[in-house]
């Protein structure tokens, strides 16, 4: 018997796609994040919550996974910005290398903020860097409090949480202490917001925060 | 269709079933880990690959069972099929800077043990890495 030594990381071709459009993003001058939860959550509202707040004050580009459609996409557009929609076709992540073959088909002169709005999936696309700034997690209400102890590395690897659906609070049952606590205790650094896209409670703190960061990693114009 | 036909075609089913549909991400880290193998071993040794030992984390986010699964259905019928996953368990550990201790758990908490400090570093527990490939001569596999 022979043995070959490896020692290798199974992910690291993805890893290095993902340093490659990070230096892309870099040379660009802009920040990227990617919203990642699970499907329904709300990411899509929020991010034309977002639009809506920020109105022109950003460049912003949009790349949405889907693994069907692109009414993600379409509903994106309405707001003005330049959106590309990946479709996976039964794909349950994003990787580095759809960024890739996506940045092909986008403009970045200019842009400030690019948000990749992932596949709906709080499992496999914690695995898959993609060369973003940072994760943003989306957890709704209504998928209770327990989430972030069921899966925990979408939260250890994201910057931020996204309390969402907020406003529907006393109809179901989750804790909100109990679910910001279960979030912290995997990732005591996590920057938790409150927010609703049917009152637009949060959405303004939210806004704020994120043209901050924007501005100061990068993507200052 | 002979015997040997149908399980084929039931094996060329459950990786089109998996490529198609579940598409679970464990198939995307078996691939990952086929073309690592072929960049390591020569084309003409891929049929003596018996084994492949990997790390991995309690919080990689990755059944083994399923990448097992995942990993035979596309060898079967290759040149690797003799080849196994053979995984090491690699356990959460966290080192708290506040009581200078290390800790295990299983939930994946960033949290000291013992003094319930955040103030931690993550030792181990999110690997996914392949440590070494085992080979055996042709005629001692066959």
């Amino acid at each position: 018997m022979s043995i070959i030594k490896v020692e290798r990381k199974v992910l690291e071709k993805n890893d290095e796609l993902a340093a490659r459009n990070r230096e892309i993003f870099r040379q660009n001058g802009l920040f990227a994040v990617n919203m990642v939860s699970s499907p329904g959550s709300g990411k899509t509202s929020i991010l034309e919550r977002t639009l809506e707040y920020l109105n022109g004050t950003l460049r912003v580009t949009v790349i949405e996974g889907d693994v069907q459609t692109d009414l993600d996409a379409q509903r994106v557009a309405k707001f003005g910005v330049p959106v590309v929609q990946i479709i996976t076709n039964g794909g349950c992540h994003l990787d580095a290398n759809l960024i890739q073959n996506a940045l092909g088909n986008v403009e970045l002169k200019g842009v400030q903020l690019l948000v990749i709005e992932n596949v709906g999936n709080l499992v496999c696309p914690a695995n898959y860097d993609l060369g973003e700034d940072m994760k943003i997690v989306v957890a709704s209400t209504t998928e209770g409090d327990d989430k972030p102890l069921k899966y925990p590395g979408m939260f250890r690897n994201a910057s931020a949480l996204i309390i969402n659906k907020i406003d529907l609070i006393p109809y179901v049952n989750c804790n909100l202490e109990e679910l910001k606590n279960n979030a912290l205790r995997i990732n005591p650094a996590l920057k938790v917001f409150e927010t609703s896209c049917t009152t637009k409670q949060g959405i303004a703190e939210w806004c704020k925060w994120l043209e901050e960061q924007a501005a100061g990693n990068g993507g200052k114009k | 269709m002979d015997e040997y036909g149908s399980v084929r075609f039931l094996r060329c089913i459950i990786v089109v079933l998996l490529e198609r549909t579940l598409r679970m991400h464990e198939l995307s880290v078996a691939q990952s880990i086929i073309e690592i193998i072929h960049q390591s071993v020569p084309e003409q040794e891929w049929n003596q690959v018996t084994a492949i030992r990997l790390k991995i984390g309690a919080v990689a986010g990755i059944v083994p069972d399923s990448l097992e699964f995942s990993f035979n259905a596309i060898t079967a019928e290759s040149a690797l099929s003799n080849a196994r996953l053979i995984t090491e368990y690699v356990p959460f550990r966290v080192h708290c800077r506040t009581c200078d201790i290390n800790s295990e758990n299983e939930e994946g908490f960033a949290v000291c043990d013992k003094c319930g400090s955040t103030d931690i570093q993550i030792l181990s527990g999110t690997e996914l890495q392949i440590k070494e490939i085992e080979l055996e001569e042709i005629d001692k596999v066959l």
